[in-house]
């Protein structure tokens, strides 16, 4: 008897996962165009970058940073801000030999 | 089958009388697997979001650089600029950070001409101008000639209200809007480089859909920005270039900074690979939450492999004793570790979808918010990506298995007395 409940209650999170993703797709297929609404802003604002942490420039804007950043006030200078370490060096950082000039 | 239900039936007896055990064991194997999901939930979804709407940004950005900073770029370049085969349009951007001393809040100010399609979405667009012109000719723009068409922008909410089409009129985010506790035919204030105060009619609110872009922005006109910011009138903060052929990138950035030395190009590529790069799972505090999550699993797992309880291995013993063959024994085990971490991960993974596609991961965004004072609410897309999904879950069930068959093994190879005496 025990393990027809447990069976019961395995199947019925599964059922719901399932549930959610169907409900996931539905709900892409819904706010579709909401991705094309932001997809009009980004083209016609000319705009680069989320804006998610408004607490310094270059995390403002992470992809139009200055070269050097978070470094900006004196080489070596610890980085000030928390989201700043959210953000991982860039790939031609780690192997410094590829980088480009632009 | 018939031995496969009485062993299954007798492995839940079993977990039932060290139900509170197990119950705790389930719990933190819950909270374990609900923290990687939603990291991957989370980082997948920002991250899908942002390469899909960033891939409609400029394909080419053009800074001046003086003493390794960013500085303001003469419109001069343009002409420059624009004798590189392969060119289209090239806009100046006039752009900046404002601090608002009221709030304690930086946001951001752009200035703008007008653009088209903003404003045919918006409620007196008749009798507005639009100054930065639709592209004409073959090729220009003409990917996204279908995705721009008026029918489909039609009913697409951008923003209410309109964009600023006069002097002194803006177009604000929704966390400005919140935060200055203005809207529509609101004022907001501004003080430029002089000390003066400027009044902004406010004309349009972004939706609050868009505040991932949009949340600090204000926009406002071109000639009043250059007022704000004391700019001279013949520089930009920087240059949009359209190139045709997305293959030329490269070839154009390197020609720009041939002919214009002092400046750096930021190609569209680059600007993918920055958010491809922040959103992943495996950088920074998000990759330390991770590790910590699967730190935890591990020793949770590690505590299990390293030996059984003295009430555990007598049980063992007593089934060897009544007759139990040592496959039994296994498949008890066996059993045992599929009841647990299958319960565990199923609700790990419910709890994980709910919080960050249904409460905007609340638990998270203490963490990624930071120092910012304006921080957009999350309101994810649920991207959800299947792989990510069945690597976490054969990367926890199978360890958690084996953890629990593996010390039963030895205990089930052993003499039942001795077993039984520990």
């Amino acid at each position: 008897m025990k393990y027809k409940i447990f069976i019961g209650l395995i199947l019925s999170e599964i059922l719901l996962i399932l549930a959610l993703y169907v409900f996931s797709q539905m709900l892409i297929e819904r706010r579709s165009i909401e991705i094309t609404a932001k997809k009009i802003l980004v083209r016609e604002l000319m705009l680069t970058d989320l804006s998610i942490w408004t607490e310094a420039r270059y995390t403002r804007h992470p992809s139009q940073a200055d070269l050097f950043t978070p470094f900006q006030d004196f080489p070596s200078s610890v980085e000030h801000f928390p989201a700043g370490s959210i953000i991982a060096p860039p790939e031609n950082i780690k192997t410094w030999k590829s980088i480009k000039r632009y | 089958m018939e031995k496969h239900k009485k062993i299954l039936e007798y492995t839940l007896s079993s977990l039932l009388r060290r139900r509170y055990k197990n119950l705790a064991i389930i719990t933190v194997f819950s909270f374990i697997v609900a923290a990687l999901y939603s990291i991957l939930f989370l980082t997948h979804s920002l991250k899908k979001e942002a390469l899909t709407v960033l891939k409609e940004a400029p394909e080419l950005i053009v800074q001046k650089v003086s003493g390794g900073r960013h500085d303001l770029i003469p419109t001069d370049y343009m002409k420059r600029i624009q004798e590189i085969y392969g060119v289209g349009r090239i806009i100046p951007r006039y752009w900046g950070y404002y601090y608002d001393a009221i709030t304690d809040s930086n946001y951001t100010l752009m200035g703008i001409n007008g653009t088209h399609v903003l404003h045919s979405n918006s409620k007196d667009n008749e009798n507005y101008p639009s100054p930065i012109p639709l592209p004409q000719g073959e090729g220009a723009r003409g990917r996204v000639k279908d995705v721009f068409s008026d029918e489909n922008i039609k009913g697409l909410k951008l923003l209410n209200g309109r964009m600023p089409s006069n002097r002194k009129e803006c177009a604000i985010g929704k966390g400005v809007s919140d935060v200055r506790f203005t809207g529509i035919d609101g004022e907001i204030f501004l003080i430029d480089s002089k000390g003066k105060v400027l009044t902004f009619h406010v004309v349009g609110v972004f939706a609050s859909e868009s505040a991932i872009l949009t949340n600090d922005l204000i926009v406002i006109n071109k000639d009043d920005i250059l007022e704000l910011f004391g700019m001279p009138s013949d520089r930009a903060t920087d240059i949009a270039v359209e190139v045709y052929n997305e293959l030329e990138i490269p070839f154009v950035a390197s020609k720009i900074r041939e002919i214009l030395p002092d400046t750096r190009p930021i190609m569209k590529g680059e600007i993918i690979r920055t958010y491809e790069t922040l959103f992943n799972w495996r950088s920074g505090v998000i990759f330390t939450m991770f590790l910590g999550a699967l730190l935890a699993f591990c020793i949770l797992a590690w505590d299990k492999a390293t030996g059984l309880s003295a009430e555990e291995r007598q049980e063992i013993g007593i089934l060897k004793a009544i007759g139990w063959e040592t496959g039994d024994v296994l498949e008890l085990k066996f059993w045992e570790g599929i009841v647990i971490s299958f319960t565990s991960i199923l609700t790990g993974m419910i709890i994980a979808y709910i919080h960050i596609f249904f409460l905007g991961a609340s638990l998270f965004a203490p963490v990624l918010r930071g120092w910012s004072v304006l921080f957009p609410p999350f309101r994810l897309i649920p991207y959800v990506d299947l792989y990510q999904v069945f690597v976490v879950l054969f990367l926890t069930v199978i360890p958690y298995v084996a953890s629990t068959i593996i010390p039963s093994w030895k205990a089930a190879i052993t003499d039942p007395d001795t077993v039984m005496r520990g």
